[in-house]
């Protein structure tokens, strides 16, 4: 693998208290990440998890306490932002509302000086790559969300950054706009080579899109890794549970074998999952499985009670209530034969490979 | 429809109110300003007399007739000090100068009936032309525009053109353009402290935001008056500015700080300021914060920021700020006329002394207009300029 | 005169003795002077006195003259003053118009109690001053005798000074020319009499100067400007007195006015003003005045009581008041603007 475009070592970050005596817990503990030239990576996480942290740090609008940011090689931790050349796209899109498109996008050119007819030249190709090339004379206000949104991509890229930062950018669109935007972004992506860094809470959101995922979580890094990988194996029990869904059920490891530990779930039966991480035998675990991967009439299995199925046009989701009140959710194909009545019982079962057990955590944030 | 009517209705006492206590009163006070009264209502029987005549040689009822006018008029006058003749003279002097004299002369002459024509003639032999019966005539009213055009230093020839007054005589214009320059001179520097005291607002922290305001407000919490008087206390010879500057060392003796230009200017910024910070403010936390990261992502330093993002969005709270500031100055009327000297009186001061020294309500009108005209004038400017919807964010 | 000493405070500059106030219901009595060292003057003989002997509190305040000032205060209703010193041509025109109240000379010592100058319906004369021919003793040997002198160059050369404008100069004119005091106004109301006056101003145009302000003849004698100048005698005795000067005033055909007490209009003070001007109207009283400044009183009887040596620089001394012309304000009242426009393209040519 080449050298990294952009690396975090060991970046640090805490924010005054907003009072005296509260102790602020650091907004990023530490930061270890790379990203790869032309990758398209995404920050995943809840909201003060750090991720936005990550983005102002590497913007310039805030300085880390400790650690550097390396971008081809250089360290820019200390660089004011003007000087560091990142495109950012911005939740509000931040376009500038008293000037028209083609001033917005060729605000980065006349900022380096670059001659006018080149500037217009520059600023046309930026419109044409997002579809735009007829709203130059156009103000902000005169465009639809998706247009604005488009419009912030043309004015972070036509600079040609190293990497391009989008900060929540579709978090303000209705669902078939973002779907076509992140479509949209892709293709960009794609088109033409470009490193970026996406900053987002909505974990369908960053399956699509990226490369790699980063989930972050209370200022500290949890995985990295493929969308794929990242559903099918995450890597702790916070993974497992932010991106997809997943029914988790507290459990307790009752032996371990091959990686397998058979899990009993109190009063209800017991069940095998792949372990993941240490786990002892006789300790507690959280059993996580997704609903997809549900079996509703295993050979032997849980006992649980229907208590409603609703359709959801590509699936039925179906609500399951076990012995003791836990609540687990199923998914199965619209298509598939007989489904049973609501209130009768199944018996939920699963492959030993569907299922993972990982070491029970604190309350998860 | 109802719901109209009810809405009406509901504001009606508002309406009423403005009416009487507002467009009312004003719009009496400016119709002064072309009400034409005075000599009607001191020479009736001449105006009478007066009336089809040629214009050439006066007719010998008009001898007459003005001998019992003046004649009634000084009685009334000496009876009641109402100084009907002398304000008849005085308008009439502006239409055919001597009068002023001439009428009170005149009156006179005539104290007893009989040799009408005789008496007056020997208080002038011009009453043997026609010209002071012309001036009478086209000053028995009812409307006059002398005043208006007076107050643009402009008169009517004999031959009813309008035509400069003569260069000793014209003040207006001159002092219409000190009240300018006073109120520009105003306005930009309150201008040049009031963006950095704004800046300084909206980008403060939340927590110390409210305090910043309320030092910005603190003069609108004291009356116009006190402020001024207190600027009085600071500037005088022997004030604590001049006193601080001595103990420093900095000056061998006080400097003139009072009655002049300075002073004027001084305490108009100091007065006129929240008027500029506030809509200046409020444009700029009307403002996505994320505008100025933007651009420093994109490239731009402090300075290209401020040009190219920061200033031109404050616009419209600078332009509103500037509106404010300067039509507020125009008017000022306490502060030059305690803190300045006589050549940094303001149009309102002039109003002032026409309506309360000389009981000249007619040129204390003439000039209101003068100074709604000015005030019209610019706020036009500025819409064409500007326009009124970029108001809207102050 | 007093105008042009003073033009200190423009404004109404209210002030009174320590511990005194304007009481809202019942103000004070309000008296009106020209300010300056006459007004100090009258202070002290006065208005201090009046207080001490009435037990009355009293207001000073000071004014520049012109009667819109009076005028505005009366039709504006706002008026708070009421015992004004005015000059002779205010009190015409404000008798005229109804701007002051009509003086009950019974309550104030009766007619005959004062000189006749300064009887009339609306007011009462305060002090008597005189426009002289004034020369300095050390510069001008020969003393010039009259207003004739003054326009022969050959006897007396050097330039000489007039007060700016017709009124004084118009009149010393014709008086030079030989016209009686008693003939002048009657000479002066025809054409011929006014250009007569002009042909005489004509035969030492390159001579003259023209002073506007009551401070310039003093200062121009000392500097040697002029050799003879028309001049307030007031000012020439304080030259003398405060200076060191020693010019000599020519009493001989001296032009004189009166300044007046007036009371106005709808006063609700009428009875203490009337006592206040019975009091100043008293001869013992008025005898203090001419000490502290050369200003005639106009009690019968006062110039007895008054010093020799005070007596002899007064236009009411009977020796300087025997040829002495009253300056005639009706006439100009009626005749200042024609005769200002003539004077001034007389002036201008």
């Amino acid at each position: 693998m080449d050298a990294p475009l952009l690396r975090f070592e060991r970046v640090s970050k805490r924010y005054p208290a907003p009072a005296r005596g509260a102790a602020q817990p650091a907004a990023l503990a530490g930061l270890d990440l790379e990203i790869a030239r032309g990758e398209l990576l995404t920050l995943l996480g809840p909201s003060g998890s750090g991720k936005t942290t990550t983005l102002m740090l590497l913007a310039g609008f805030e300085t880390p306490d400790s650690g550097r940011i390396l971008l081809e090689g250089r360290d820019i931790a200390r660089l004011p932002a003007h000087k560091r050349g990142i495109g950012v796209v911005f939740q509000s899109y931040a376009l500038f509302p008293h000037m028209t498109v083609a001033e917005n996008v060729g605000f980065p050119l006349e900022a380096r000086n670059v001659p006018r007819g080149e500037r217009a030249a520059r600023v046309a190709r930026a419109l044409d790559m997002v579809r735009l090339p007829e709203y130059g004379d156009r103000r902000p206000a005169q465009l639809s969300g998706g247009q604005q949104q488009r419009v912030a991509l043309a004015r972070a890229m036509v600079f040609e950054p190293p990497i391009v930062l989008l900060d929540e950018p579709l978090g303000a669109l209705d669902k078939a706009l973002r779907e076509e935007m992140q479509h949209e972004i892709r293709v960009l992506h794609q088109r033409l080579g470009l490193t970026m860094m996406y900053v987002t809470h909505d974990q369908s959101e960053a399956l699509t899109l990226s490369d790699r995922i980063a989930v972050l979580a209370g200022g500290a890094l949890r995985q990295v890794a493929a969308p794929r990988d990242l559903y099918d194996e995450p890597a702790d029990a916070f993974v497992a549970g932010f991106v997809g869904e997943n029914n988790s059920l507290p459990a307790r490891v009752v032996s371990m074998a091959d990686g397998v530990a058979r899990c009993a779930l109190e009063g209800i039966g017991t069940m095998p999952a792949r372990a993941v991480g240490p786990l002892a035998a006789g300790g507690p675990c959280v059993l996580m499985v997704r609903p997809e991967r549900l079996v509703l009439d295993a050979p032997e299995g849980l006992p649980a009670q229907l208590a409603e199925a609703l359709f959801q046009g590509d699936h039925v989701r179906l609500r399951l209530v076990l012995p003791g009140g836990a609540e687990v959710i199923a998914k199965r194909p619209v298509g598939e034969a007989a489904l049973p009545a609501p209130g009768a019982a199944v018996t939920l079962g699963w492959a030993a490979g569907d299922a993972r057990a990982f070491r029970a955590e604190g309350p998860a944030r | 429809m109802t719901s109209r009517r009810t809405a009406l209705l509901l504001i009606a006492p508002l309406l009423v109110g403005l009416l009487v206590g507002f467009v009312a009163p004003i719009g009496a006070f400016l119709w002064r300003a072309i009400a034409d009264d005075e000599v009607a209502a001191v020479l009736p029987r001449t105006l009478a007399a007066l009336r089809g005549w040629d214009g050439a040689t006066p007719p010998d009822g008009a001898f007459v007739a003005l001998a019992e006018d003046l004649r009634e008029a000084r009685a009334q006058d000496a009876a009641t000090g109402a100084g009907g003749i002398a304000r008849a003279a005085a308008r009439l002097n502006a239409e055919w100068p001597g009068m002023r004299s001439l009428l009170p002369a005149t009156g006179r002459r005539v104290t007893t009936p009989g040799e009408e024509r005789a008496k007056i003639l020997s208080a002038s032999a011009e009453w043997d032309t026609g010209a002071p019966w012309r001036a009478i005539r086209s000053a028995g009213g009812p409307f006059t525009a002398y005043r208006l055009l007076a107050t643009l230093d402009l008169r009517r020839d004999a031959a009813g053109d309008i035509v400069p007054t003569p260069e000793e005589q014209r003040i207006w214009r001159g002092i219409l353009l000190r009240t300018l320059w006073i109120s520009l001179s105003a306005t930009l520097l309150c201008l040049l402290l009031g963006y950095p005291l704004a800046w300084l607002i909206a980008t403060a922290p939340a927590r110390a935001q409210p305090w910043l305001l309320g030092a910005v407000l603190l003069p609108f919490w004291t009356s116009l008056i006190v402020r001024t008087a207190a600027w009085m206390v600071l500037l005088q010879k022997e004030g604590i500015v001049n006193a601080a500057l001595l103990r420093l060392g900095l000056l061998d003796a006080p400097l003139p700080l009072l009655m002049n230009r300075f002073a004027v200017l001084v305490a108009m910024v100091h007065i006129l300021l929240p008027f500029m910070v506030l809509p200046i403010a409020a444009a700029l936390r009307s403002m996505d914060p994320a505008l100025p990261r933007a651009a420093a992502s994109l490239g731009a330093g402090r300075l290209r920021i401020f040009l190219r993002v920061l200033l031109p969005l404050s616009l419209p709270g600078v332009g509103a700020g500037c509106l404010l500031v300067f039509i507020q100055a125009l008017g000022f009327y306490v502060t030059p006329a305690l803190l300045g000297g006589p050549n940094d009186q303001m149009l309102a001061w002039f109003i002032g002394f026409h309506a309360n020294r000389l009981v000249d309500w007619g040129m204390a009108a003439a000039l209101s207009v003068l100074l709604l005209g000015a005030v019209a004038l610019v706020i036009g400017l500025y819409g064409r300029l500007v326009g009124f919807d970029r108001v809207r964010t102050a | 005169m007093r105008r042009r000493q003073i033009m200190g405070a423009a404004g109404a500059a209210a002030l009174a003795l320590p511990g005194t106030a304007a009481r809202a219901q019942q103000r004070d009595l309000t008296v009106v002077s020209w300010g300056g060292a006459y007004q100090e003057a009258q202070r002290e003989v006065y208005f201090r006195p009046w207080m001490a002997a009435r037990n009355q509190r009293l207001l000073e305040e000071t004014w520049d003259g012109s009667v819109g000032v009076l005028r505005a205060r009366i039709q504006s209703g706002a008026n708070t003053w009421d015992v004004v010193q005015v000059e002779s041509e205010e009190l015409l025109i404000g008798g005229e118009e109804g701007l002051f109240e009509r003086l009950d000379w019974n309550a104030i010592g009766g007619r005959d109690n004062y000189i006749p100058q300064a009887v009339s319906d609306f007011g009462v004369g305060a002090i008597l001053y005189s426009f002289v021919l004034a020369w300095d003793r050390e510069r001008v040997r020969e003393a010039p005798r009259g207003w004739a002198d003054f326009f022969d160059t050959a006897r007396i050369p050097g330039k000489r000074g007039l007060r700016k404008g017709p009124k004084t100069t118009l009149e010393i004119a014709l008086l030079a020319d030989g016209v009686a005091p008693a003939e002048v106004y009657r000479v002066l109301g025809t054409a011929s009499g006014v250009d007569r006056a002009f042909r005489k101003l004509d035969s030492i145009r390159g001579d003259l100067a023209w002073w506007e302000r009551g401070s310039q003849p003093p200062q121009w004698l000392a500097t040697g400007e002029v050799a003879l100048t028309n001049a307030y005698n007031g000012r020439i005795a304080a030259a003398n007195a405060g200076d060191g000067r020693n010019f000599g005033i020519g009493w001989n055909q001296n032009l004189y006015t009166l300044d007046s007490w007036v009371i106005m209009r709808g006063s609700p003070n009428r009875q203490r003003a009337l006592d206040f001007l019975a009091f100043v109207g008293q001869a013992q009283v008025q005898a203090q005045l001419p000490p502290k400044i050369p200003y005639g009183v106009t009690a019968t009887g006062a110039n007895a009581l008054i010093p020799r040596e005070v007596l002899q620089q007064l236009p009411t001394a009977p020796q300087n008041a025997a040829a002495a012309l009253q300056i005639d304000d009706k006439f100009w009242l009626d005749n200042l603007d024609r005769l200002n426009q003539r004077f001034n393209a007389w002036v201008s040519r």
